[in-house]
């Protein structure tokens, strides 16, 4: 079976991947608990202060869990990318059941055994801790597991801020359009959700009051010996987030991007002694740049025409050397470095389906505009929104279509192509989906599309830190022409070669020459 | 609840009208009183008044069974001896000190309460359930471990049978005795008991209470007992109280009751079962 092959072959990191998310899961769980409980237990006690919070937690927990990691990127110290912030907003999630669970679980303990507790002449502590908590424990236990099993799903998404963990290769396998990798990480996903439940569904049999082995002393050393290795788990985790004498290379989620963020990361281990944090198949461009703006990371490749549209949003301008110098001036203005430019030109490729362009002698976007009342089409969420994209596409070519595009992930546009569902895509020039799917590109004979040249980006601050990166990513200028990026996507889109396989690849070829 | 008789009826004969008066406790020969109550008057935080102006005075060994209807007040009347209530006026002695001067913790370490429904703690075995107020206080394991026992054999549970039992295991006869173990567990010269035995079967409430008087025979504890049964107090009480829309109609011996003219009470002795009863 592919899926088992791919595993075998991705051990090491898949078995990573595992323990990330395990610690993530584990450790907002644990973070939800310390938090949550003691608010239920106020919500419990004094409901006027109580219900407000947990009211706030219903809020939070309806905020779809992309957004909530959006929202969270450029919040300073708690938010940003990467493992915090997912943390950050896992542990929001998981407070609402923990909260919940344990204010119902207290409010449901007999009120002859608590009345019982009073008058033996328990102090309200006494009370909570003797026989209210003990009671409501399987309660509390159920919220518990409802927080871990939901948690565990919720994780495979702090892939897309860089969190790492078994949705690395969900959001992996949907860019490359790869139904095992997507695999590769859903299965133990949700294999991990259901031993989750199992094993805490059993807990909390075992912990139904009035059962022998509710032994209060036993719990509590338990629950002592959980809390410690979550305390150390999480201690590991933020240490590890500590950047000293490392590089943190990014990238979007879509194949060149990737691509790119692996031969810059693989062109710095190789020249220079600094270890590189791979961020990479981080949620688009915004991302990328409030996280740099955060501070949570260095450096990633960027395209001209989009950071002077949709970072700097200054107007389109046609001239590439134009385009160059006012997105330069403007990362200066803003503490980052743009360096060389890599070559190639990744602009917006207007994409039709082969047999549709011969069939109607289809060569340009203004032929396709003749047509397209008829057509559908769908364009990846950026597209759609960038004011260089669909808004100045449809004003620029009188481009109208059937109903409104629909807004769908950028590499599932592709198939929906190939597949007939749509008409017409906005694809990337380089992807090497285009050759494959026998898609064509059709001309921008009114040059709307700004031009699109990568070049590395990164914070002046680290590149003053470490000069010697600046020497490194030079020797890559103008080395990736059009038609070596086309190669490299299609090796790892339609040959499903690994990523950092084929930027390897190029690396060598470089170094040959 | 007014039942619309307490202030045709409410001048009795056996009525308390003055705390103080020893003529109407015929088995206090000492001065200790151990618990007073001074004109208290108690509503319910939603304006119900539960108690009008009940005043009286319990003697140390005394068995003070109340009866009534339920809303009477009788558990009312418990609950303000150990504070789980303060009164709304008037005030509530127990040994000589307002229970609003007491610190209602050691207040409650000093009366043993008997709840309605047993109110034992389902997740604590047996023996944890009695040595609850022990370990409150702070016993050392020896002396709880020591207690524990003396007081099972006391209730007539066997320690080596029952200890490490849980209460869902044990009969409702049984799980009575427990909570009769517990309150006692430190001793308390006050002992309070809600309607202790009235979930039992009829045989086993009649062997309940002849138990009870074989404790109290030996640990000649202060009880209020709360029962809405007459029978149940005859057999129980040296002095009854009769409880009517918050008013105390009655507080006399079962026999000087069983006289009563007054109609308040006789609707309870109308109550009683006729046949092969010996009161």
């Amino acid at each position: 079976m592919r899926l088992i092959e791919f595993w075998l072959s991705h051990k090491a990191e898949f078995l990573a991947a595992l323990a990330q998310h395990l610690t993530l899961v584990l450790a907002a769980t644990g973070f939800a608990v310390g938090v949550g409980l003691p608010l239920g237990i106020l919500a419990y006690r004094r409901p006027r202060i109580g219900s407000p919070l947990i009211g706030l937690a219903n809020i939070i927990q309806t905020i779809p869990s992309l957004a909530l990691f959006g929202f969270l990127i450029p919040i300073p110290f708690i938010g940003g990318i990467g493992a915090r912030a997912a943390l950050i907003a896992l542990v929001l999630y998981a407070l609402l059941p923990v909260m919940r669970t344990t204010v119902s679980g207290l409010q449901s303990v007999d009120p002859a055994v608590r009345e019982a507790g009073v008058a033996m002449g328990m102090t309200a502590r006494q009370l909570l801790f003797q026989v209210e908590l003990p009671l409501a424990r399987s309660a509390i236990i159920a919220g518990i597991r409802v927080a871990t099993v939901a948690g565990v799903g919720t994780a495979t998404i702090a892939a897309a801020i860089g969190a790492g963990g078994l949705g690395e290769y969900i959001f992996r396998g949907v860019a490359m359009v790869n139904s095992t990798v997507i695999l590769a990480g859903a299965v133990p996903a949700a294999l991990l959700a259901l031993a989750a439940d199992f094993g805490l569904g059993w807990f909390e049999r075992r912990l139904a009051p009035g059962r022998g082995g509710g032994d209060s002393r036993r719990f509590g050393f338990a629950m002592a010996a959980v809390a410690i290795v979550l305390i150390l788990l999480v201690g590991f985790l933020l240490l590890a987030e500590r950047p000293r004498g490392r590089i943190r290379v990014g990238s979007k989620n879509f194949t060149e991007q990737l691509i790119l963020g692996e031969i810059v990361a693989q062109a710095i281990e190789n020249g220079t002694p600094l270890v590189v944090d791979r961020k990479l198949n981080l949620g688009g461009t915004l991302v990328c740049e409030q996280a740099m703006r955060a501070g949570d990371l260095d450096l990633y490749v960027e395209y001209t025409g989009t950071a002077l549209t949709a970072i700097f949003k200054l107007p389109v301008a046609l001239d590439p050397d134009e385009v160059n110098r006012r997105v330069s001036e403007s990362y200066a203005a803003s503490g980052r470095t743009m360096l060389p430019a890599l070559g190639f030109n990744n602009t917006f490729a207007i994409l039709v389906r082969g047999e549709d362009a011969r069939r109607l002698g289809l060569k340009t976007i203004t032929d396709a505009a003749r047509h397209s009342r008829q057509w559908h089409a769908a364009f990846g969420p950026e597209f759609l929104d960038r004011e260089d994209g669909y808004k100045g596409l449809s004003r620029a070519y009188g481009l109208e279509f059937a109903e409104p595009p629909r807004a769908m992930d950028l590499s599932l546009t592709y198939r929906a192509l190939a597949g007939g569902q749509v008409d017409l895509i906005a694809g990337d020039a380089t992807n090497g989906l285009i050759d494959k799917l026998s898609l064509t590109m059709l001309e921008d004979d009114r040059h709307y599309f700004p031009p699109y040249h990568a070049a590395p980006v990164i914070r002046t601050e680290v590149l003053l830190l470490h000069p010697e990166i600046q020497k490194v990513l030079s020797r890559l200028s103008g080395k990736i022409s059009d038609s070596e990026m086309r190669r490299m996507n299609y090796e790892a889109d339609v040959e499903q070669r690994d990523t950092a396989a084929v930027a390897k690849g190029f690396l060598d070829r470089q170094s040959k020459d | 609840m007014d039942f619309g008789l307490g202030d045709r009826y409410g001048t009795g004969h056996l009525i308390v009208r003055n705390p103080k008066s020893k003529i109407q406790n015929p088995k206090s020969k000492s001065t200790i009183e151990m618990i007073e109550f001074n004109s208290v008057e108690h509503y319910y935080p939603n304006g119900q008044r539960v108690l009008a102006g009940v005043s009286f005075a319990i003697a140390q060994g005394e068995v003070i069974a109340l009866v009534g209807r339920s809303g009477s007040g009788k558990t009312t009347i418990l609950k303000l001896i150990n504070r789980l209530l303060t009164p709304t006026s008037g005030e509530v002695r127990v040994e000589g000190r307002a229970t609003t001067e007491w610190d209602p913790i050691r207040l409650r370490r000093h009366v043993g309460y008997v709840l309605q429904d047993v109110g034992l703690f389902p997740h604590m075995t047996i023996a944890r359930n009695i040595s609850t107020v022990p370990r409150l206080e702070g016993w050392a394991e020896d002396r709880i471990r020591e207690r524990v026992d003396e007081l099972m054999t006391l209730v007539g549970l066997e320690p080596d049978a029952y200890r490490n039992r849980f209460p869902r295991e044990l009969s409702g006869g049984q799980r009575q005795r427990v909570g009769v173990a517990r309150a006692l567990a430190v001793d308390p010269p006050v002992l309070l008991m809600d309607e202790p035995f009235g979930a039992l079967d009829p045989l086993t409430r009649a062997e309940m209470h002849r138990e009870f008087q074989r404790i109290q025979a030996r640990v000649r504890k202060t009880v209020v007992c709360v029962t809405h049964d007459m029978s149940e107090a005859f057999a129980l009480g040296t002095r009854m109280g009769v409880l009517a829309s918050g008013r105390l109609v009655a507080l006399a011996t079962p026999a000087e009751i069983r006289r009563a003219t007054d109609p308040e009470v006789k609707i309870f002795l109308d109550a009683l079962p006729r046949t092969g009863n010996d009161l």
